[in-house]
């Protein structure tokens, strides 16, 4: 049996695996097409019909995102005639998509801008506006704005195939537009959703610092809740973070986050953060210095090394911890108080 | 785990028991999503809770508390009896399986059917889809290891995956699912009593010398420590003073009320934290540190990668790196430690520790590298037992089925069983601080079966009073069909209604294991 297949993109001949699609076997081979509701992680959606190609003998050009495919195929992907259909594809896209860069959240990260941008759709024939231009609140921690949502079925299929949920649906409303809906009984607010958003459509509720994604540093690293170790992006603007996003296509998560990692960021910035060290005198808490509250556990600990041995001292370290602080604190124990009795929450 | 998450899509079958992975291990749950429905694994649920995966599983054995083993071994007694075991390499690559068979010979479907509740003919079912749709993974949690007999448990589960030859094998393998970020790292860098980094052992002459000479002393105890559920109790005896740095006790440690008794009893205690927790109130020195986004540093996940963890912000008002901490108090106790960076100390780890050894920061700047790495050419290794075990021969132990420590009685005739919910994390530190987790999960729930409801008049979002013989508290109730009938299950991130001021701090006699997982209450109409 055959494991690869030979064919022709753009006058390249190309040797790709079996069971490919013709998008598949491009991005293998280095050659773009435009895409925006594909999605690596998804079965194809095919709802924008952005990525079509032409296929010698097949006389209209076809989506690649789902066409598999075939040993000898003639594939064309950059066309006059493929850049017009594009343009309208997008155009159609827009005439229910306000032009609001300005003011969106994902400007500057928005798949969509970046097609206007490399399509050069300038004019669009406008359609009238919709009635209600409110913000709809998907759950408490999403944001969804209808009038931005181009209704690639990006998250619906995402929520299904990713999650296992099944949350959401597009439905029509009776204006004739499509509609997100959320079933908030089985919603868990992950917000994977919003993490394949090509769009402003979707957008989290949580910060109250908004800061424009260009605007943000961006930090790459691990969650800090379960065992997972999910790869992340803390978002940073003005010493907060002002949200957390996957990294994608990294990591055991490959941008996907649950309810905890992705919004559970507030406890950082929190006022109730302990900021001074504190020495309990009569009952009370005050506070000191670093050279006091270290001065004191330092001979307090030699104290008691002196009068009761190592071993009545005891150190917890933690699971919460890096591997750095973890054995530093139990080189500690160890070479300097003289005591094995080290221990975490490991059991609990 | 023996084996990477993602290894779950090369399995055919996955029996998961004691974890509900969806609340826990959320991205987890994807993966075992993806193989059922994408993959056509076929999936079996060991819970005695009606978790949300069983809503896709082929079977759902719901067994009564603690009786893991018991149905261990009647899946065990199945696969032996109907000779679907992996004979060849069970005679090539393990120990003991004599005894096994002689041990489960009475475990029969009936006799485990008696014990746990679940009907004989799921026993049989279930045990042959275990066994012949190979490979089979198994995957758990603390459900499997928070019992009196919670390293019994493990050793059962580890019989039933090399009974099958599902260890060593991609898709298979036995993995505990490990609940906290870095509670992996935390046991690889030496943080329990008996092992230093690597788990070389203290008593060990050869690791302790190689210790001692790379930290410039002349001696180190050999004498095995105590652990934390040996500490708290002995606090005021045997232990003066305690150094507790990111840790809460008093509401994730069993029996609430004695911890907290017990840690009053200490001359000294030095809690270092970013929070004012439950147990930093009873220190007499709070330290304030910094969090994961203040500072540079790596987590260890539960497959057993070693990722990096950055610094994202500056530390809020005055508050020090825990590694800045540590050295400064041992400089002042005269024993110089003196790092330039987070990576200095993971020079230091990989040249102590061989299964560190290749995990330098260069190489882990995009993609973690999973130990052992014993060079800084070796490319890591995701799934462990692969050619071999790490140790000799796999033993299969034999291993009878033991009771919990508290069973249900005239007095107290309900058991509960704690865990987490998905919106909260551990003791609540974190996780309750902000509106947003809070907003979906704003206060402690107990659920309650629906029929036992009915019969105590217990309404849906009515509070009721839980009583064990170590604790009372008032909670609202959440009556659904999650429990079986006689079962209450708490979440324990509410200091408001702590659900470990009820449990039982019996311990695993080997792993020191609270038994977290049953106690015996009572529920009554609260006023």
């Amino acid at each position: 049996m055959m494991s690869s297949i030979t064919l022709t993109i753009d006058g390249k001949d190309i040797v790709a695996g079996k069971d490919v699609t013709v998008l598949q076997a491009a991005k293998s081979a280095g050659i773009y097409i435009p895409t925006l509701c594909y999605h690596d992680r998804l079965s194809p959606i095919g709802s924008c019909g952005l990525c079509i190609v032409e296929i010698d003998g097949y006389e209209n050009p076809v989506p690649a995102c789902s066409t598999s495919a075939v040993e000898g195929m003639k594939i064309t992907t950059q066309s006059d005639r493929l850049f017009k259909l594009r343009q309208n594809s997008l155009k159609s896209l827009l005439v229910n998509h306000p032009l609001d860069c300005p003011v969106c959240d994902k400007s500057g990260e928005c798949r969509l801008q970046d097609l206007v941008f490399e399509l050069g759709v300038t004019e669009i024939g406008t359609r009238a506006p919709r009635k209600s231009q409110a913000v709809v609140y998907a759950t408490t921690l999403i944001k969804y704005r209808p009038q931005r949502c181009i209704a690639c079925l990006r998250c619906v299929t995402a929520c299904k195939e990713i999650k296992g949920v099944g949350a959401l649906d597009m439905r029509t409303d009776s204006e004739g537009f499509s509609q997100l809906s959320v079933d908030t009984e089985t919603c868990v607010s992950c917000g994977e959703c919003l993490q394949v958003c090509p769009t402003g459509a979707l957008t989290e509720n949580v910060s109250r610092i908004k800061g424009r994604l260009f605007l943000v540093k961006k930090i790459p690293t691990t969650c800090t809740y379960c065992g997972c170790g999910c790869q992340i992006n803390l978002n940073v603007m003005d010493n907060q973070v002002v949200s957390v996003t996957g990294r994608n296509d990294i990591g055991v998560n490959k941008g996907s986050l649950c309810v905890k990692g992705r919004f559970g960021y507030e406890f950082i910035a929190s006022d109730q953060r302990l900021k001074k060290p504190l020495i309990k005198r009569d009952g009370k808490f005050v506070e000191a210095t670093w050279d006091e509250a270290l001065g004191l556990v330092a001979n307090t600990f030699t104290r008691i090394i002196n009068e009761n041995g190592a071993d009545a001292i005891g150190g917890f370290c933690s699971a919460r911890c890096t591997n750095e602080d973890n054995y530093l604190f139990q080189k500690f124990m160890r070479a300097v108080i003289g005591t094995n009795n080290v221990d975490h929450c490991a059991r609990l | 785990m023996t084996n990477p998450i993602h290894d779950v899509l090369k399995s055919k079958v996955i029996l998961l028991i004691g974890t509900n992975t969806t609340s826990n291990h959320p991205i987890i749950a994807n993966y075992i999503y993806e193989a059922v429905q994408k993959h056509g694994a076929k999936l079996i649920v060991i819970d005695p809770r009606k978790i949300k995966l069983v809503g896709i599983s082929h079977m759902w054995l719901r067994h009564k508390l603690g009786t893991d083993v018991a149905l261990i071994n009647g899946l065990m007694h199945v696969i032996i009896q109907e000779n679907l075991q992996a004979q060849s390499y069970i005679d090539e690559r393990t120990s003991g399986f004599d005894d096994l068979k002689a041990c489960v010979a009475k475990y029969t479907p009936e006799y485990v059917s008696d014990i746990t509740g679940v009907p004989a003919q799921d026993i049989i079912d279930a045990a042959r889809l275990f066994a012949t749709d190979a490979p089979g993974s198994i995957l758990y949690a603390m459900g499997i290891t928070q019992h009196t007999c919670g390293t019994d448990n493990v050793k059962s589960l580890g019989a039933l995956s090399m009974l099958c030859g599902y260890v060593g094998v991609e898709g298979g393998g036995v993995n505990p699912l490990r609940g906290q970020n870095n509670v992996q790292g935390a046991c690889d860098m030496g943080g329990l009593p008996n092992v230093f980094t690597g788990y070389q052992p203290v008593n060990d002459i050869g690791a302790h010398d190689k210790f001692a000479k790379a930290w410039n002393v002349d001696q180190l105890s050999e004498k095995v420590g105590m652990t934390v559920t040996e500490m708290v109790p002995a606090a005021g005896n045997a232990i003066k003073a305690l150094y507790i740095m990111g840790e809460n006790p008093i509401l994730s440690d069993a029996d609430g009320h004695h911890v907290e008794k017990s840690l009053s009893n200490l001359d000294f205690m030095v809690v270092q934290d970013i929070f004012l927790t439950e147990t930093a109130k009873l220190a007499d020195v709070i330290l304030p540190t910094t969090c994961f986004a203040e500072k540079e540093g790596t987590f260890t996940n539960t497959e057993r990668k070693v990722l990096r963890v950055r610094k994202a912000l500056n530390p809020p008002g005055d508050a020090w790196d825990d590694s800045r901490v540590i050295s400064t108090i041992s400089q002042k106790m005269g024993y110089p430690m003196n790092y330039v960076s987070a990576s200095a100390v993971m020079a230091e780890i990989n040249s102590l520790t061989p299964s560190y050894a290749g995990i330098l920061y260069s190489r882990i700047e995009d993609e973690g590298v999973v130990w052992p790495c014993p060079s800084i050419d070796h490319p890591g290794t995701p799934v462990l037992h692969v050619n071999g075990f790490a140790r000799g021969k796999g033993t299969f132990f034999a291993i009878e089925y033991c009771p919990p420590a508290e069973l249900s009685d005239a007095e107290y005739p309900v058991l509960l069983t704690t865990g987490r919910v998905h919106q909260h994390y551990h003791t609540g530190t974190m996780t309750r601080k902000g509106n947003a987790l809070n907003r979906l999960y704003p206060e402690p729930l107990a659920e309650i079966n629906v029929e036992d409801a009915i019969v105590m008049d217990i309404s849906d979002g009515s509070y009721v009073n839980i009583i064990s013989r170590r604790g009372q508290l008032k909670v609202k109730a959440l009556v659904s069909e999650m429990t079986a009938r006689g079962v209450v299950f708490m979440p324990f991130h509410f200091y408001e209604a702590a659900a470990n001021m009820l449990t039982n701090g019996v311990l695993d006699p080997v792993s020191k294991i609270p038994e977290f997982k049953v106690c015996a209450v009572r529920i009554e109409k609260a006023a």
